[in-house]
């Protein structure tokens, strides 16, 4: 279907079942129990799951397929950010006219720091790539204060143009993002019983855009140009000696993942019409980079896996505190219950950010192919206790 | 010309800092081959060494003031250090006083126990490992390090004041035989340039004239042939990552009373120190210490007014590009050699 060979065709069915269906799957826990809290079926949620999707599958075009680290990825998301503010600012506030600019624009930076950066390889590129994009941020943050707002960041006023919609509504509001007429932040909440169920606009037309990024992704991981990446990364000398130039291939897979990542910074703004300099910070780079490795660089899955597990950590793990603690393990002896909470405590609510660390140490040390890896093994060790029953059933492992 | 040599004043002190973390990272780098991402961590822990220090000595219990009440009327109570009991009150204060500069003491083998375990536990596996997988494992670390130590001090700047006798600043300028009050420079940054200084020379003094740092430099150069001649290099180069994660520390610690620290700051100097190990190129010992001091003086001059005014923002970027400038034009950095770390 669509280019795809039987395997791909599933992978994205499943992918797209699951988007699809992830307003149910996400809130499994009826609403006031006590595991309400898991849930992460709300809309705020789920459109960053998606869009932080859209961002890690496109650093994995460049760092899965070509080997090249970049440190600083985040300043595409914070330009494709600016520009669709700038276009709710300046056209309309509907969403498409920001998206195809803050693509746009993503690719004219990725363009030229790409050209630059992929002069050199190794560190010096991810030295070179962090270089520009703490350059970037500062001067965000401080001398283009007109265009990107500064510390307070870029926001929408009543008094912007909006030449081809409304400056205000009727009731003198700023408008919202929409995609003709239909509100991004409109949602309909679906009551089963104790379950409550929260389809969102916004979060809906991100994951159909999720869903044709990662169609774009397959076509590029099989396609003779996600080959000549896979050869850039395992010897690009051999590359050379055969006579092709790898330049063009790395500037393009560069350009490719810098519009990914304005696209998903166009989402952000759509989703919530505001940008900062922060989105551009090295951390933010240095999350993608995280998400990507954790789900399994290289793969076609593994960065949306990697991107939905940290930010689940991110808003769920984070909120957890002492008091919820003291609640799920009150079924044991007081001593004993002070005690496991105060071990488990450091690990939860603001202290998710060792979780993540320790479990990103973990993965990088015992499963460089991320979690990916993981379920390959535990699916292989399965395998493994079937051929022993049927010895002739034996399958060769699909080169990932 | 006096506000340029005040300018130089200011960037050494930060220069040193960035040297010195530069030159633990290149030390690492030249002798275990590993990209350290951790040592901004290990910067921090020093840092948190002095911290440790002061509040221990600090630590105190409480005596009746005899014959004095309280508003309320109950006994007036006072803070004692234990110090003070232990040493008498003159000497106890003095030792409270000098924490800073005592908690080099106390850092040292603390930061060399550090660099050890953290050698022996974790890095040693990675040696065959692709650069990539080190800087990520490191990078985690780093995180872990941070957060750990987030949890026992809290994510605020803990301030930490120098010793009474390095408070306040003195007039540079009336001492070379400029106007007075023209340049002003705080003491405390002057014993942070001399210490850096020292270290950075303990360090390169270490590396040439002993035997250990004779079989260090044949080790950097070439392993292979110096582990056939029979010599255990591993254990001298877990012994290089724990001198490496000292000289980090002790940056730290003396650059407490400059900057009160906090769990992030760590990340924050290690982003410049590595854009300035690639700037000096990687794995040269003087490229780093050199181009330390120079982005640091450089970081100085652009903050000046006049500067700000002629190019507005460049205080913020100049080191990134300085760094991008170099990398174009001398590949290899500053000193670099050929063919490390180009794979």
């Amino acid at each position: 279907m669509l280019g795809l060979d039987k395997k791909d065709t599933t992978l994205l069915l499943i992918v797209a079942v699951l988007t699809m269906c992830a307003p149910f799957l996400l809130n499994p826990f009826p609403e006031g129990s006590g595991m309400a809290q898991f849930n992460a079926g709300y809309p705020d949620l789920m459109q960053r799951f998606v869009i932080f999707g859209i961002f890690a599958i496109g650093f994995n075009i460049l760092f899965g397929l070509t080997g090249y680290l970049s440190f600083g990825h985040a300043a595409f998301l914070g330009v494709g950010s600016y520009a669709a503010v700038w276009m709710f600012k300046l056209l309309s506030m509907n969403v498409l006219p920001a998206i195809v600019l803050a693509v746009i624009m993503s690719g004219l930076f990725a363009m030229l720091i790409g050209f630059i950066s992929l002069r050199r390889s190794g560190i010096y590129f991810s030295i070179l790539t962090l270089a520009f994009a703490q350059m970037m941020f500062a001067l965000a943050y401080s001398v283009l204060t007109p265009i990107t707002g500064g510390e307070t960041g870029l926001q929408l006023a009543l008094s912007d143009p909006r030449i081809l919609g409304a400056s205000a509504t009727a009731e003198g509001n700023i408008p919202v993002p929409a995609l003709f007429g239909l509100e991004m932040r409109s949602s309909t909440v679906w009551e089963v019983g104790a379950w409550k169920f929260t389809f969102n606009t916004g979060y809906y037309f991100c994951a159909v855009i999720m869903l044709v990024s990662f169609f774009l992704a397959i076509r590029i991981f099989r396609s003779p140009f996600g080959m000549m990446l896979r050869a850039i990364k395992s010897n690009q000398q051999r590359l050379r000696y055969t006579g092709l130039n790898p330049k063009p291939y790395t500037l393009a897979a560069f350009v490719i993942s810098g519009m990914y990542a304005g696209l998903a910074g166009a989402l952000m703004a759509s989703m919530d019409p505001l940008a900062g300099a922060e989105r551009m910070f090295w951390t933010a780079s240095g999350e993608v980079v995280l998400m990507t490795i954790l789900g399994g660089a290289g793969t076609l899955i593994g960065p949306v896996l990697g991107a939905g597990v940290i930010k689940y950590m991110e808003n769920i793990v984070s909120k957890i505190n002492s008091d919820i603690l003291h609640g799920w393990f009150a079924f044991l002896p007081d001593g004993l219950e002070d005690f496991v909470v105060a071990i488990i405590y450091p690990f939860i609510g603001k202290g998710w950010h060792l979780t993540l660390g320790l479990m990103f140490m973990l993965v990088v040390i015992f499963l460089p192919g991320g979690l990916v890896e993981g379920g390959q093994r535990i699916a292989r060790a399965f395998r493994r206790g079937k051929k022993n029953e049927a010895p002739k059933a034996a399958s060769t492992e699909p080169a990932e | 010309m006096d506000a340029i040599i005040l300018q130089i004043l200011n960037g050494l002190d930060k220069g040193s800092a960035y040297a010195l973390i530069a030159l633990g990272l290149t030390l690492i780098f030249g002798t275990l081959g590993v990209v350290n991402f951790a040592h901004g961590a290990l910067f921090m822990i020093g840092a948190f060494c002095a911290v440790t220090l002061s509040r221990l000595f600090n630590l105190s219990h409480e005596v009746e003031v005899p014959g004095q009440t309280d508003f309320l009327g109950n006994p007036l109570k006072k803070d004692v250090p234990y110090l003070h009991d232990i040493f008498g009150e003159a000497t106890g204060s003095a030792i409270i006083d000098w924490s800073v500069p005592l908690a080099i003491l106390f850092a040292i083998p603390i930061m060399i126990a550090v660099g050890v375990i953290m050698e022996r536990g974790l890095i040693k596996y990675f040696y065959k490992r692709p650069h990539a997988d080190q800087i990520l494992v490191t990078f985690g670390l780093a995180i872990v390090l941070q957060e750990i130590i987030k949890y026992y001090y809290g994510a605020n700047p803990i301030p930490t004041p120098a010793p009474d006798a390095f408070k306040g600043s003195f007039d540079f300028g009336a001492m070379i035989g400029f106007a007075e009050n023209t340049i002003i420079y705080p003491y405390w940054r002057l014993v942070y340039f001399c210490f850096a200084a020292v270290i950075i020379g303990a360090v390169f003094a270490f590396l040439q004239f002993t035997t250990f740092g004779m079989v260090v430099r044949a080790g950097m150069a070439d392993r292979e042939t110096v582990g056939l001649l029979g010599i255990n290099i591993d254990k001298r180069f877990t012994i290089m990552f724990g001198l490496a994660a000292a000289v980090a520390g002790l940056a730290g610690v003396m650059y407490v009373p400059i900057n009160p620290p906090n769990y992030h700051m760590g990340m924050d100097f290690l982003v410049l120190s590595f854009v300035v190990v690639v700037v000096g190129g990687m794995g040269s010992l003087p490229g780093a210490v050199a181009a330390g001091f120079l982005l640091g003086v450089l970081e100085s001059f652009a903050s000046m007014r006049e500067v700000i005014d002629l190019i507005p923002g460049i205080n913020q970027v100049i080191i990134y590009l300085v760094a991008i400038i170099i990398l174009l034009t001398r590949p290899r950095g500053l000193m670099g050699r050929k063919g490390v770390m180009e794979d």
